[in-house]
């Protein structure tokens, strides 16, 4: 797109990146709040379905417009601040939240070289903006000043940590296969797996147990049920958003969503093929891959509803006891065991 | 240019977070002023070509050691006018500390502007084509195999001299014995009666 505005427009190089950037970053972000009011719609109504109700059926055709009207409320309503409440970082706090959940967007490849910054760092860097994430609760958290959200807020953080962990050996297993950091280069190598027509890497024996237990993984990281004693509105009210209101509130909607979908779209990236098509066969690829990665997207989050709508929600000390004692040493041995299998393959014993 | 004003922008913030660090009473705020000096910094070593660098100060640093700082911070009870009581006690040799650093750094740039030492030959020379994930581990586990495990070692036995010096048994507390909760069958458990009219259930 840089090269449109310097030699089509004519405008200096310096500017012609700049405003590339630009509509590239709009031509993610908006699309992306329009999936967020979308899959919020859609989570609600698979929710409903598997409860035998109709969800929500009012607001445009088929309640479509359910999640506009949702937006137009809170924005409306007056943002309240408790009187005890650090004001600076409870105001902040929200927009950490939003602004990280945004920012890792940038190194998703959504078709080959459609991606906003192809940096040699992608998986790291999306390591470090979901490790940014937590931030914005602990803060939510410590600065609304009341205990509920506090205790939520500690929970919240020790969870992310702790996963993150076992996320950063999981996603080790993968670059050791693939022998990159670049996410489009993750997608090439999935193509044709061990020499099969199938495209990704959750054929590979050795890499679908890391696929399992990425997803898992992943539902604890972005705190959806199973995994969602943050907001276990049984013992602490909302959660850390209890004393947040109006659109400070739907900036932690907006996020959480967010990266609900970022982590469907890293399932689908890292281990089932990313934007190539399911089978590694000519006709499929006059799909464009951002078609295939979108089925993708909504496969896994119906796999994310399905398991909210099914699967009672976890006590703390047994999230902890998966995360540290299972999830931990199993990702670490298997680190070991698939560097040792591609040292094997690719050097052979001896020597 | 851009690269300039990027410099100038991270390079301000640093320095500004960093003197806030030290001068914002609340502790809490003070964490945050780190945490922004560390995500400034990792943005300096993007601008050096040192993405690898960068990353890792943002996911270790960032996202590991300042949420445990921060943790702690807030759990703590403090008592400000304490806190401040001590300033005056500490001054000196605070001071001492911040007169070492300054003319180190001074030594340093002298030195280098000096013109003596050339950082272009290095002990280990890297292919500058190289991506500098891959130039690191080429250089971590080729050459300086022994001392990268050493370290390795190090920080296995701080971890365990930790994990040694605070822990301790409990023995009035109850633990969760997981294998005989998952052991656990809704058939050994519940029982199925019906009992007749107008009579309870034996327990």
């Amino acid at each position: 797109m840089t090269s449109f505005f310097n030699t089509t427009v004519g405008l200096p190089y310096g500017w012609a990146w700049f405003i590339a950037t630009i509509v590239g970053i709009l031509a993610i972000a908006l699309p992306l709040m329009l999936a967020v009011a979308m899959i919020i719609y859609a989570d609600r109504k698979i929710w409903a379905a598997m409860a035998l109700r109709r969800g929500p059926n009012v607001i445009g055709p088929f309640g479509l417009l359910q999640s506009f009207a949702d937006g137009l409320k809170v924005f409306l309503q007056e943002t309240i601040i408790p009187s005890a409440a650090n004001k600076g970082l409870f105001l902040i706090a929200p927009i950490i939240t939003f602004t990280v959940a945004l920012i890792v967007w940038a190194v998703v490849p959504f078709q080959a070289g459609v991606v906003l910054a192809d940096i040699n760092v992608g998986l790291l860097y999306v390591l470090a903006a979901s490790s940014l994430g937590v931030y914005g609760i602990i803060l939510a958290g410590w600065a609304s000043n009341s205990k509920y959200p506090f205790y939520s807020a500690l929970r919240a953080a020790a969870q992310m940590v702790s996963y993150e962990v076992a996320i950063g050996f999981i996603l080790i297993s993968v670059v050791l296969w693939s022998g990159t950091f670049n996410l489009s280069g993750i997608v090439m190598a999935q193509k044709g797996v061990l020499n099969t027509p199938i495209n990704g890497f959750f054929l590979n024996p050795l890499l679908f147990p890391m696929a399992i237990m990425f997803l898992i993984s992943s539902l604890a990281e972005t705190q959806r049920a199973p995994f969602d004693l943050t907001e276990a509105e049984s013992e602490l009210v909302a959660g850390y958003q209890t004393e947040y209101s109006s659109m400070s509130f739907a900036l932690y909607w907006l996020g959480e969503y967010a990266n609900v979908i970022l982590m469907c779209v890293l399932n689908a990236t890292l281990f089932w093929g990313g934007w190539l098509p399911p089978l590694d066969w000519a006709p499929l690829y006059a799909v464009p891959g951002i078609i295939w990665l979108f089925a993708k997207m909504m496969f896994f989050f119906f796999v994310f509803s399905w398991i909210k709508a099914t699967v009672p929600r976890y006590r703390y000390d047994q999230l902890m006891r998966l995360g540290w004692k299972i999830f931990l040493p199993v990702s670490l041995f298997w680190v070991f065991l698939v560097s040792g299998v591609l040292m094997w393959m690719r050097v052979g014993f001896g020597s | 240019m851009i690269q300039a004003i990027a410099f100038y922008l991270f390079a301000f913030v640093v320095i500004l977070s960093g003197a806030l660090t030290i001068a914002s009473r609340n502790p809490v705020h003070s964490v945050m002023w780190l945490i922004l000096a560390f995500f400034n910094a990792a943005g300096l070593m993007v601008l050096v070509g040192a993405e690898f660098i960068a990353m890792l100060l943002v996911i270790v640093y960032v996202g590991a050691v300042a949420v445990l700082f921060l943790f702690v911070v807030m759990m703590l009870d403090i008592d400000f006018a304490e806190l401040r009581a001590g300033v005056a006690r500490y001054a000196g040799i605070g001071l001492a500390v911040a007169v070492a650093l300054a003319a180190e750094v001074m030594i340093a740039v002298g030195a280098w502007s000096a013109g003596k030492i050339d950082l272009t030959r290095r002990v280990a020379p890297v292919d500058p084509a190289m991506p500098n994930i891959q130039a690191i581990g080429t250089l971590l586990y080729t050459r300086y195999v022994f001392i990268f495990e050493a370290a390795g070692f190090v920080l296995l036995v701080a971890m365990i001299g930790a994990i040694v010096l605070t822990h301790r048994e409990r023995s009035g507390s109850r633990f969760q014995n997981v294998a005989r909760q998952n052991a656990r069958r809704p058939q050994d458990a519940t029982r199925n009666v019906q009992p007749p009219v107008g009579q309870g259930v034996q327990l």
